[in-house]
């Protein structure tokens, strides 16, 4: 693959993303005030000293933003990194040990998934006591039974071929097969969906900060700060619509890039057609 | 084997043979309901188990070991796990979800006003949304990789990275604080009229319509793409057949089951939806309550909503894997 090959709808897609995680990882250097430092009034306008304005507190939305970029990124990406490991983890023992245990796992996949994903949530955040480790683990809980189902898919595609049972044969054990076999020959069709489930992460995320059941005040993230600044709205401030751009706008780069991933992916199968 | 079990085994075929369709619904039905109480289950006891404790973060720092004891002994929850988890179960059966902990009020009453103004709500969105979706699906499919594709195909991939309640509050600060001619909130209650209340749910169908259509579309074209790669379609192309009447007579037979089913999933999604747009527009419905609950840990409600959503979300993906057998006779029998 050469850098020419990659789309330009792709390279704005990277570009962006590029943005976002060098505003995380450089925060307290390029934002221009502190994360709940309060420098002016409640909802000034864009312009002058606030680039974006101040917020229902007087303070400065940019700055915010930038470090509203780490805490949901970094929240969003633990979760997909987890949810991912987790479900292909177990969904290649089912493809691997069929049996039992697949018939296990499969159905009590089947039941988890029978629950929509924010509905779960909304139940077992009622639950649990409220803080980051918690809400990482029930986003990547909840998403790893989307990553089982794909997983399982393309890992029995697999399973069946004449390499894995040549590895059987020669007695390598199950984990040999997981890792070494069928894992570098799924890699492709996992590495779109991994792009997937993070878009999704992120904007299930600032669903439920928005919800005010996800990241707690006062550190600051995208989805919160919508619901810091929803009340304004009435009066014709647009101060929620920044952060909600901003999540609009990661979560397209993200998807221009999963669906250049994608395409890439279908080519290599030699397909007919765009399907 | 013994005469009997074989005799017992070919009955039970006998009648599968026979009526193909009604066994296969059947079968889905009892799937249905075990998975209805697996669910139940899951909610009752699977949040009963998970550390967290109501009594003590009711009370919060004056929990003395006295009053927690009190307090779970008024709210019953002294009683075993089963004891209680049959009891729900009853009265959920029965539409008795119990009474809420935090306004002592009876939680079936609050939804009973509550699921129509929710159904209404989704109902509206999936009248506009389905009709739309399967045509915008269709001129994708037939203008591929020209500039009408590519279009929609970029708007559907936007609508699909906006969060439902950015869309909300673009919609409301467009069309409610700007043109005004929309209303913000949504507050509907008992006695309007339909006209009125129609006005009332304009801006959240609006956006839950845009929250849909975008997966809808893309998943009706991907539906339809697929059965055009197919051999038979080829055939028309090369025996002359025009591109749309290939696409209706030809096609669509064979794409009514995946679109059904795509139309089904999203309707599902649908009712997701609903909880986050009904929270931006202050609309009076089952998502509103549920959020509600959830903020003061309120768990009969939480719970009661939850198998509802649930419900309804199993029992439209039950619909439509019946449509689709329906609708495909090759999943009558499976070989």
């Amino acid at each position: 693959m050469r850098a020419r090959d990659i789309p330009f709808s792709a390279w704005i897609g990277i570009f962006g993303i590029a943005i976002a995680f060098l505003a995380a990882v450089f925060a307290p250097l390029l934002a221009p005030y502190g994360e709940t430092e309060i420098v002016g009034s409640v909802w000034e306008p864009m312009g002058g000293a606030f680039f974006f304005g101040t917020d229902n507190l007087g303070r400065d939305i940019l700055s915010r933003l930038i470090y509203g970029a780490r805490t949901t990124l970094f929240v969003a990406l633990a979760a997909t990194v987890i949810s991912f490991s987790l479900g292909i983890f177990l969904s290649f023992t089912a493809a691997v040990s069929r049996g039992i245990i697949d018939l296990t796992f499969s159905r009590f996949n089947d039941l988890m998934m029978s629950i929509p994903t924010l509905i779960f949530a909304l139940v077992v955040l009622a639950v649990l006591p409220q803080n980051l480790l918690i809400l990482i683990l029930v986003m990547a809980v909840l998403d790893s039974t989307r990553v089982y189902r794909l997983g399982r898919a393309v890992a029995l595609d697999v399973a069946v071929m004449e390499f894995v049972e040549a590895a059987r044969l020669r007695g390598e054990g199950k984990m040999w097969i997981i890792f070494r076999e069928i894992l570098p020959n799924t890699l492709s069709p996992l590495l779109a969906e991994f792009g997937l489930r993070f878009a999704f992460a992120i904007l299930f995320l600032s669903t439920l900060s928005f919800l005010g059941l996800g990241i707690q005040p006062p550190s600051a993230d995208w989805g919160g700060m919508v619901k810091d600044n929803k009340d304004g709205i009435i009066f014709g401030i647009s101060a929620a619509l920044v952060p909600g751009t901003a999540i609009a706008v990661i979560a397209v780069c993200v998807n221009l890039v999963v669906d250049w991933l994608l395409r890439r992916t279908s080519s290599l199968k030699g397909g007919r057609g765009d399907a | 084997m013994t005469q009997s079990t074989e005799t017992g085994k070919t009955s039970g075929l006998r009648f599968k043979e026979r009526n193909p369709l009604l066994a296969l619904i059947l079968e889905r039905l009892g799937l249905s309901a075990i998975l209805l109480l697996a669910v139940s289950v899951l909610i009752f006891c699977g949040v009963e188990a998970l550390p967290g404790d109501f009594a003590t973060t009711y009370l919060g720092q004056s929990a003395t070991p006295q009053a927690v004891a009190n307090i779970r002994a008024d709210l019953g929850l002294d009683r075993p796990l089963f004891t209680r988890y049959f009891d729900w179960l009853g009265g959920a059966l029965q539409g008795d979800f119990g009474t809420s902990w935090a306004s002592r009020n009876s939680v079936s009453e609050q939804i009973g006003n509550r699921l129509g103004n929710s159904l209404f709500l989704a109902f509206c969105a999936a009248a506009i949304s389905i009709p739309l979706a399967i045509l915008l699906g269709m001129v994708a499919v037939h203008y591929r990789n020209r500039f009408a594709d590519r279009l929609i195909n970029v708007v559907s991939l936007a609508a699909i990275s906006l969060p439902e309640f950015f869309i909300g509050y673009l919609l409301i600060l467009l069309f409610a604080v700007n043109l005004g001619v929309a209303t913000f909130p949504a507050t509907v209650h008992e006695g309007m009229s339909i006209t009125q209340r129609l006005s009332a749910i304009a801006l959240p169908t609006a956006t839950l319509v845009l929250i849909v259509l975008a997966y809808m579309m893309r998943m009706t074209r991907a539906a339809i793409l697929s059965v055009m790669s197919s051999a038979y379609m080829e055939t028309a192309e090369l025996k002359g057949v025009g591109a749309f009447r290939a696409i209706i007579k030809h096609a669509a037979p064979n794409a009514i089951a995946p679109i059904v089913n795509v139309v089904a999933l999203n309707l599902a999604y649908l009712v997701v939806g609903v909880v986050v747009v009904e929270v931006v527009f202050v609309y009076p419905g089952m998502g509103q309550y549920m959020v509600d609950a959830v903020t003061v840990r309120d768990m009969p409600v939480v719970q009661a909503c939850g198998l509802i959503f649930a419900a309804v979300y199993i029992l439209l993906n039950m619909l439509a894997d019946i449509i689709a057998i329906v609708a495909n006779p090759r999943l009558r029998h499976p070989r």
